[in-house]
């Protein structure tokens, strides 16, 4: 295959794919047992320094962000993070925990620009390496069917392709010109779920996002989830199911997890936080306080949703959406 | 007059979404214009939201692309590479798109003011924005119209619009037959020239003169024999989108 151009954006992970296949082999336990733990547990087993690290969300919805904030909290720093997310980067990066970001859009739609992302990015300080949207969860597909790249027709002529680690070949059976997308294998995925059984097998209601990708292009796996359901349910139901165990390491319950983002069918999202949030991030000291007052100073999630409130939880519960 | 520059923007954006048509929705005014479609001229249009909602009856104004509002009463909730992918193999005919900056060729930016690697504005990146002008049939853009937004070179192009020019899409392996379809202002529409792949003016909007266009683009103007005047929101139109479309008010106040 020749190859006739390369973005010179930064490769922050090899596709090794071999090396996955191994440790699939090898790592991945496919023994049906109990993984239901602490956040605090969960990411002290499976979140290491300098892992390259992906969470699962769009915007504000289906947000892990227990999780998210207990790793903020253990401090696991100089991540490799896939940055098509929001509230999850930001968070990371106002901790000052990130390295590096494979980048597609951090920003709060109506809400606007993240200042946090800004500052790291306008500094210098954090190396970005862009892609699309759909680049970026094409190349989880890539690692999920277990091949080292994907040829795709997007990102071509752009300057999003010169700043990926993207490259373009001549494809051998029609002589067009594909852009080619390294697989994304993360050390760990973190993904927030609806339903879930003490084993890992987790059910998401309404759209997937791209829960099916990465949760098969994941070396460990850390699920959390708004109920913990009996694994009778999960046989009754086995076609809604998206993530079957054998793919998870950790599984949390964390009821109003997204919290300040929302949860389809349970919750909608806390636009008052959001944009207290916001005005706090505008300024690094502001960050700092958001920061200690709402992960530093809760102990863990328990914590965190006793300092948000009942009352403001059953208003957000009250707000959702029906079917 | 008795509507707003982004009442017009939106009636004049939802005009160009056909029924029985598949469209790529981004957030904001595109939203807007898909409801007030669905409830006017296009019953049967199908709204398409990047991370999986397909069909979704626009009965209350989705805020963002991901949340609930953009699947429901939908007619699929799948992911974000279903989307992406019924793209990428020709089934989308439109796609909504905003910008920071954009240049003669349509080509936008949404990533970076200044130098990539340390920028002076770093804004949110691609999102999907590259793979909808990438890969949908026809890509419609919205923004503000200004000089330092319409200018002769864009600062980073995150998603191509004609690249620089005839025939540069499909050598960058671009799919055939795509690109920028329309550019709707808050003073105009425009459309590009056939011949040079640049932007033209198509019609100005009430009350707006050619001079105020031209000042506020930075680059010259392919300008036709005849302006026409973009037509003005109907009364019924202002009036599904104001008590209906928007009844939250979330966009037009």
């Amino acid at each position: 295959m020749k190859i006739i151009l390369e973005g010179k954006g930064e490769l922050f992970q090899k596709p090794d794919i071999e090396g996955f296949r191994k440790f699939v082999k090898e790592k991945k336990n496919r023994g049906f047992f109990k993984k239901l733990m602490s956040e605090k547990e969960a990411v002290e087993k499976f979140v290491n320094d300098g892992d390259y690290i992906g969470f699962e969300l769009y915007g504000t919805v289906r947000a892990p962000m227990s999780i998210v904030r207990e790793i903020v909290r253990q401090g696991k720093k100089n991540l490799r993070v896939a940055g098509q997310g929001l509230m999850d980067v930001d968070f990371l990066l106002a901790a000052d925990l990130v390295e590096t970001l494979d980048i597609t859009y951090v920003g709060y739609e109506v809400l606007g620009i993240s200042p946090v992302l800004r500052r790291a990015c306008e500094s210098g300080r954090v190396k970005v390496t862009e892609w699309s949207n759909a680049g970026i969860t094409w190349r989880f597909k890539a690692a999920s069917i277990g091949v080292p790249f994907i040829p795709v027709r997007s990102m071509l002529g752009s300057d999003t392709f010169n700043f990926s680690a993207a490259k373009v070949a001549i494809c051998p059976f029609t002589g067009m010109k594909v852009c080619l997308l390294p697989a994304l294998i993360l050390d760990v995925g973190v993904i927030h779920v609806h339903k879930a059984d003490v084993y890992g097998n987790a059910i998401i209601e309404g759209i997937s996002g791209f829960a099916f990708e990465m949760a098969r292009a994941s070396k460990r796996l850390i699920i959390s989830a708004e109920e913990i359901v009996p694994n009778e349910e999960i046989r009754k139901y086995p076609e809604r199911v998206t993530i079957p165990y054998f793919l998870v390491d950790a599984v949390v319950h964390a009821p109003f997890g997204s919290h300040p983002g929302e949860m389809v069918y349970l919750y909608e999202r806390d636009e008052e936080h959001l944009k207290e949030m916001l005005k706090k991030f505008e300024t690094p000291e502001g960050t700092k306080e958001y920061l200690e007052e709402w992960i530093y100073s809760c102990k863990n999630h328990e914590e965190y949703l006793e300092k948000v409130g009942t009352k403001k939880l059953l208003k957000l519960m009250k707000e959702k959406m029906g079917r | 007059m008795n509507y707003t520059k982004t009442e017009l923007m939106i009636c004049v954006a939802s005009r160009l979404m056909e029924d029985y048509s598949t469209c790529f929705i981004g957030t904001g005014i595109p939203m807007l214009a898909a409801a007030l479609a669905q409830k006017l001229h296009a019953p049967n249009l199908i709204p398409i939201f990047e991370f999986g909602g397909i069909g979704a009856i626009l009965e209350k104004l989705p805020r963002a692309v991901g949340e609930g509002r953009t699947f429901y009463k939908a007619l699929c909730a799948t992911g974000i590479c279903d989307i992406m992918e019924t793209a990428q193999r020709g089934f989308i005919d439109y796609g909504f798109l905003g910008g920071a900056q954009i240049d003669p060729y349509g080509n936008l930016n949404t990533t970076c003011i200044g130098e990539h690697k340390k920028p002076k504005v770093r804004l949110p990146g691609s999102g999907g924005g590259n793979d909808v002008g990438s890969l949908c049939w026809r890509t419609i853009i919205i923004m503000k119209h200004e000089k330092k937004r319409f200018l002769p070179k864009v600062d980073f192009i995150t998603t191509p619009g004609y690249l620089t020019g005839p025939g540069a899409r499909e050598e960058a392996g671009l799919p055939e037959g795509t690109g920028p379809y329309r550019v709707v202002t808050d003073l105009a529409v425009l459309d590009f020239d056939e011949k040079t792949k640049r932007m033209r003016i198509l019609s100005i909007h009430p009350g707006v003169k050619l001079e105020e266009v031209i000042e506020n683009t930075g680059f010259e103007l392919i300008l036709p024999e005849k302006i026409e005047e973009t037509e003005e929101p109907k009364e019924e139109e202002l009036k599904i989108l104001r008590e209906e479309v928007d009844k939250e008010g979330y966009y037009i106040k």
